[in-house]
């Protein structure tokens, strides 16, 4: 008996092409690779796409090239607007990134007693609409506020209030990035350094700074964008200061002038696509800073610095935690400033807008589906991406998508969302308005961070994971249920929390979307403001605040739960 | 039945990484039951070799048999092999028990069957009573067991093994090493494992798949490859040798300087430049009777002291500039007195001479 005969006429050369000839499983996978890959195009690049092409269609539909931008670039009004964005967002910029330089220094490269609290104070704007930093000054410096004279005679309503509010709403954006960068720090290059005979100020300027160089240059960006494209913030405390994010808001639901709402929404995608680009070549050099051999940096008592960066930082830390304590306080403060006494008559929102408490409901209803929906899709769309070695067109289409909502501000997306929904020839117009156009574009909004956990989750697994489910005849869906997914449950986790956080707290992208049944608390903020119950929003915004807090306190408890009991496996 | 259908047949397979070639037609056949170790330095191509036969990685051209079986092209899934990687792969969240039982899950048979079979391959891999730990609690040689148990769990005709035990302590790898050796004998399944470790390879093949560049240079034994290595790489390879220039003085011997040899065969016309290897080993220095033949005067060098032996560097009085590293076990130490700066008789025998030609390829030295 030889195998050699039948062998030899079998052994013509194999076509060289990809992969192995694709068997059921392997067919299900790829499906579902472009699958998600439609889902996405649907969510994210048509709305986008909707934008791109209203700016050079005339109101009626029809092409005319650059005509819009030529009538933005020749309208004083529109040009004013741009230029005091840039005005605004610059000048925030210059205030947040150096504090919150000096807060994360004080953080990560002192002594300073009590980091947990001042990161804790630091992070809280982070849980708040971002409208409600803004009430907190109209309490404080407004026209009946009690520090009014603090501004010399300076009126708080225009780029005054509008610059102190978002740099508190931008400065935990700046720390997180910067306490990042300050974190990675080779403790072999000071004692180097320090063994020279190097003096501190050569030593800050030659090792920490050109450490911390790109994350000083990320974190410039990023609060340029995030300044530049609130809408929140100028709604409520601008007065007749016009910047972008207002002006688009009045171009498509004021004046129903749409092509002219996608020119400004492409003007705001402008920085926050280079910020993208510039975060993305920063990321790659970072990463070859730091060695694998490197010893991380501690810091050694030092009186004098630390008492310095301790008084700083808890100085800043007090301002911030002092507006939000305002702005909940004054919720429940009977008639500002002149009776002090306290109420609860300012949550009876019923009293101020009929619609209630319902929009709080909503919220909630938005951000829980959000969270579900949003952290179930983003994982599985990871995964997907990460661990099939499937369709590799499809997937790089995917991913490439699934990195898009990173270079787009959130009015932006929502201008998009507006364009694709009120689109006549669009079926999916039904869902205009509804509960679940606003789950969808809240998943879109804040996709990128999102898949980005889920993708470091899953990369940290070993990859031969798969070979062996595939040796043992394991299908990808059964491994992945049984397996992936329960080890990246706390990447899960903690997705679904900053879903629930951020759409709670959003207001920019929803403010175009929002229907009579599903008005979000955010937006019930600006409506009450702009019905002149600053009270009764700040007190949505209080309850907006302490649900978020609820949430992340209620992860934290969560997640050490999970790392203990019932995840047993990962304890020795 | 002259030739019995082997397990695993693997014909002119070829695999590039853009213009890079992996492997490039690779032949070789695997009798059932046998032990065969893929050896080569990093970067061979013994784990792209592996990973096509386990279909992870698919080939770009050729054909590979399992039992008799065209799988060329099939997904992992429809082929039937277990795997052990050098990591492990133990999957964290799960038991012992149930990392073993992975396979069996799937395959839908009954409870008490799989609890069975589980029982049964910890005990095979002596970790009985370990089922409810996770991996999480077990040492690194105790993982790869598991590791093993559960590769072994479906009775898969083939087992593949990618370096397992390159990330234990070196005791735990030689005792596991045994172990694998004792588990595969017993259990009769062919077995391919991939190795950078030539002591391995030598201690547990039947056979050894010496690999370099993507090309198989040697398939033999582990005593064949070690005393008749094909090539000048194998040579180097495997074990310690050193390598002289030589010329060819006839069918039957070279010379080196001054200093005539004789060899087995030289395969190449008087005169022609050869390269002459030799085991350091096979450098006798006992018992010898001035004048026989391969018997020559020789000063020694620098000694390294090696513990259980000691390196020398001889340099034949004959031929100053070549330089021979010869071992002397602790005993010639001892007995002989060998000591740098003295000079004695040193013997080699013909039979342990390799002659390779000139320059055919730079030994890595």
């Amino acid at each position: 008996m030889s195998a050699a005969a039948p062998v030899a006429t079998r052994a013509g050369p194999v076509p060289s092409g990809p992969g192995a000839r694709a068997s059921t499983e392997a067919r299900i996978g790829a499906a579902l690779v472009w699958l998600l890959g439609a889902v996405l195009t649907l969510i994210i690049a048509a709305p986008l796409w909707m934008l791109l092409s209203k700016s050079v269609q005339s109101v009626d539909g029809a092409f005319v090239g650059l005509a819009n931008f030529a009538v933005y670039a020749t309208t004083p009004t529109l040009v004013a607007a741009l230029l005091n964005s840039l005005f605004v967002a610059s000048l925030s910029t210059a205030i947040v990134v150096p504090l919150a330089f000096v807060y994360a220094y004080a953080l990560q490269r002192s002594c300073v007693p009590g980091k947990g609290v001042l990161y804790a104070a630091a992070l809280l704007p982070i849980f708040a609409p971002s409208l409600l930093s803004a009430l907190a000054l109209v309490y404080v410096f407004g026209n009946q506020g009690f520090l009014k004279g603090a501004l010399f005679g300076a009126s708080l309503y225009g780029p005054v209030g509008i610059v102190i509010a978002e740099s508190l709403y931008a400065f935990p954006h700046a720390l997180l990035i910067l306490t990042t960068a300050l974190a990675l720090a080779d403790g072999r290059l000071y004692e180097a350094a320090e063994a020279m005979g190097t003096t501190r100020a050569r030593i800050f300027r030659t090792v920490t700074l050109p450490g911390a160089r790109y994350g000083l240059i990320s974190a410039v960006f990023v609060v340029f964008t995030i300044v530049i494209t609130d809408f929140g913030i100028p709604k409520v405390i601008g007065g007749q200061y016009a910047v972008l994010a207002t002006d688009a808001y009045k171009q498509v639901v004021g004046q129903q002038n749409f092509p002219m709402g996608a020119v400004v929404g492409l003007l705001l995608l402008v920085p926050a696509v280079l910020a993208f680009f510039v975060d993305r070549s920063v990321r790659s050099r970072q990463v070859a800073l730091l060695s694998a051999r490197a010893v991380p940096y501690v810091a050694k008592p030092r009186r004098a610095r630390d008492l310095a960066f301790g008084v700083a930082a808890y100085v800043i830390g007090a301002m911030i935690v002092a507006t939000y304590t305002v702005a909940v306080w004054a919720s429940f403060i009977k008639y500002w400033p002149y009776n002090l006494s306290l109420t609860l008559a300012n949550y009876d929102f019923a009293s101020f807008d009929a619609s209630g408490w319902s929009p709080y409901f909503n919220s909630l209803k938005m951000a829980a589906a959000s969270a579900v929906i949003g952290a179930t899709f983003v994982f599985f769309g990871a995964y997907l991406i990460e661990k099939l070695k499937l369709a590799p067109f499809g997937r790089a289409f995917a991913q490439f998508l699934a990195m898009l909502p990173m270079a787009v501000p959130g009015l932006v997306l929502g201008l998009g969302y507006v364009f694709f929904y009120n689109a006549t020839w669009n079926p999916l117009g039904v869902f205009y308005g509804s509960l679940a156009v606003l789950v969808v574009n809240t998943v879109a909004h804040f996709y990128t961070v999102a898949h980005i956990t889920a993708t470091t989750a899953l990369g940290q697994i070993d990859p031969e994971f798969e070979s062996v489910a595939a040796s043992l005849k394991v299908p990808f869906w059964r491994h992945a249920r049984r397996v992936t997914a329960p080890i990246c449950l706390p990447a899960i986790l903690d997705i679904g929390v900053y879903m629930f956080v951020n759409a709670l707290t959003t207001v920019s992208a929803v403010i175009f979307l929002y229907g009579s049944e599903s008005k979000l608390a955010s937006i019930a903020i600006v409506h009450l403001d702009e019905a002149g119950a600053i009270a009764s929003a700040a007190a949505m915004g209080a309850i907006v605040m302490a649900t978020a807090i609820a949430v992340k306190l209620a992860h934290l408890a969560i997640d050490r739960a999970l790392l203990g009991r019932l995840q047993a496996w990962r304890r020795r | 039945m002259t030739s019995p259908e082997p397990m695993l047949r693997i014909a002119r397979l070829s695999k590039r990484f853009g213009a890079f070639t992996a492997l490039r037609d690779i032949e070789l056949s695997i009798a059932r039951g046998e032990f065969v170790c893929f050896l080569g330095p990093s970067g061979c191509g013994k784990t792209t070799l592996l990973r096509a036969i386990a279909g992870l990685d698919p080939q770009d051209e050729g054909v590979i048999e399992l039992a008799g079986r065209d799988v060329s092209r099939a997904p992992p899934a429809e082929r039937d092999f277990g795997i052990v990687f050098q990591s492990y792969a133990l999957f964290p969240n799960l038991t012992i028990g149930d990392n073993i039982a992975y396979g069996l899950v799937n395959r839908g048979r009954p409870r008490a069957e799989i609890d069975r079979r589980v029982e049964e391959l910890l005990a095979l891999v002596g970790l009985p009573e370990q089922r409810r730990k996770y991996p999480v609690q077990l040492s690194g040689g105790q993982q790869q067991r598991v590791a093993l148990a559960r590769a072994l769990a479906t009775s898969p005709g083939l087992l593949l093994l990618d370096e397992p035990l390159s990330a234990l302590d070196a005791r735990v790898r030689i005792r596991l090493r045994d172990e694998i050796r004792g588990l595969q004998k017993r259990l009769g399944v062919t077995t391919i494992m991939v190795t950078h470790d030539q002591e391995e390879a030598l201690a547990m093949a039947d056979r050894i798949v010496v690999m370099n560049h993507g090309v198989i240079e040697q398939i033999g034994a582990p005593e064949e490859i070690y005393r008749q290595p094909a090539t000048p790489f194998v040579a180097d390879f495997v074990g310690h040798m050193t390598f002289l220039d030589a010329v060819s003085t006839g069918p039957r011997g070279v010379r080196i300087g001054g200093l005539e040899l004789h060899v087995r065969e030289t395969n190449a016309p008087a005169g022609a430049p050869v390269r002459l290897a030799m085991r350091p080993e096979e450098v006798r220095t006992r018992d010898l009777v001035e004048g026989e033949a391969n018997v020559f005067r020789g000063r020694v060098g620098a000694l390294a002291f090696l513990g259980a032996f000691c390196r020398a560097r001889v340099e034949p009085v004959q031929s100053p500039g070549a330089a021979i590293t010869a071992d002397f076990s602790a005993n010639a130490m001892r007995d002989l007195a060998i000591a740098t700066g003295q000079e004695r008789l040193f013997g080699l025998s013909e039979a342990t001479l390799r002659v390779f030609p000139a320059r055919a390829e730079p030994a890595a030295s």
